[in-house]
C-alpha cells in the first residue's frame, strides 16, 4: 500500500517539475577572473589585526621606536 | 604529447596553483558543473552565481587536490556541497520572511487533464519546503533520475542512506500534501 502511495506521489511529483535541462549560456571566466583579482588585492582581516596591535603598541610605547626601527 | 598526460600535467600544475591551468579546467568544466547545480537549484541565474562560487572554493582548494584523481568528480561533489549550503540559506531565509520561494522550472504540459495547474504548483512547492539535504537527494534521484551510486559519491554517504534519504522526501511530502488537502 506504502509502496503504491510513493509511486503515486513520485508520479505527482514528475508531473509537476520537469527535469531541468539547462545549458550554460555563456563563458563566465570574466566573472571568475573578477572574483580571483577582488580577492587577492583584500588584505586579510588578521594582518590589519596585527598592524593595528603594532600602533596601539607604539602610541603606548613610544620609547620602542628606535629599538624597532634599530631591528628592521 | 598524448590527451592523458597532458590533462594529467595540467592536473599536477593546478595542484600546484598555476592560475593558466586553474583557467584550462575553468574552462573545460564550467559547463559541466553548471549542468549539475542547476539539477539541484533549478534556477539559471542562481546556477551561473553557485558556478563561480564552485571554482572559487576549488582554487582556494587547490593544494588539497590530489592530480592522481578524477577531476570532475572532486568538482561535483564540491559544487553539490556549495548548492546544500545554498538551499540551507534559501530555506532559512522563506521561513524567516514566509515568502512564497521563486517559481520552478515549469512542469511540460501534461497529457492526464485531471492534474490541475493548481495541483501541481501546490505540490512543487511543497517539495521545495522539504530539508535541504532530503530535496537534493529526492531532486537528484526522482526528478533527474540520476544512479542511486552516483547521488551517493557526490553526497559523500552509502546508497542505503541516499535510499533513506529518499523515503523520508516521500514520507514528509505525504503529510505536506495531505495537509494541503491533496491526496496522492
Amino acid at each position: 500500500m506504502n509502496k503504491q502511495h510513493d509511486d503515486k506521489i513520485v508520479e505527482r511529483l514528475k508531473q509537476s517539475i520537469h527535469p531541468a535541462d539547462f545549458e550554460l549560456q555563456r563563458d563566465l571566466w570574466p566573472q571568475m577572473l573578477h572574483r580571483l583579482q577582488e580577492h587577492s588585492a583584500a588584505v586579510p582581516w588578521f594582518d590589519w589585526a596585527l598592524l593595528a596591535a603594532l600602533a596601539l603598541w607604539l602610541c603606548l610605547a613610544p620609547g620602542t621606536i628606535p629599538v624597532l626601527l634599530y631591528h628592521l | 604529447m598524448p590527451a592523458l598526460e597532458q590533462q594529467s600535467d595540467l592536473l599536477w600544475q593546478f595542484a600546484h596553483g598555476e592560475l593558466d591551468a586553474f583557467e584550462a579546467l575553468f574552462r573545460e568544466f564550467q559547463g559541466q558543473v553548471y549542468r549539475w547545480i542547476v539539477r539541484m537549484v533549478r534556477d539559471p541565474a542562481v546556477a551561473e552565481d553557485l558556478t563561480i562560487e564552485t571554482f572559487w572554493r576549488i582554487h582556494r582548494a587547490h593544494a588539497r587536490f590530489d592530480p592522481q584523481r578524477s577531476f570532475a568528480a572532486w568538482a561535483r561533489r564540491i559544487a553539490t556541497n556549495v548548492a546544500l549550503d545554498y538551499l540551507k540559506m534559501d530555506h532559512l531565509k522563506s521561513a524567516r520572511t514566509q515568502e512564497s520561494l521563486p517559481e520552478d522550472v515549469p512542469a511540460a504540459a501534461m497529457p492526464n487533464p485531471g492534474v490541475q495547474r493548481d495541483i501541481r504548483e501546490r505540490t512543487a512547492r511543497a517539495f521545495r519546503q522539504l530539508p535541504a539535504k532530503l530535496q537534493v537527494t529526492a531532486t537528484l534521484a526522482l526528478i533527474e533520475e540520476e544512479p542511486y551510486k552516483d547521488i551517493a559519491e557526490v553526497l559523500g554517504i552509502s546508497v542505503g542512506a541516499v535510499k533513506l534519504r529518499v523515503f523520508r522526501a516521500l514520507r514528509i511530502l505525504r503529510r505536506k500534501l495531505r495537509q494541503m488537502g491533496i491526496e496522492p
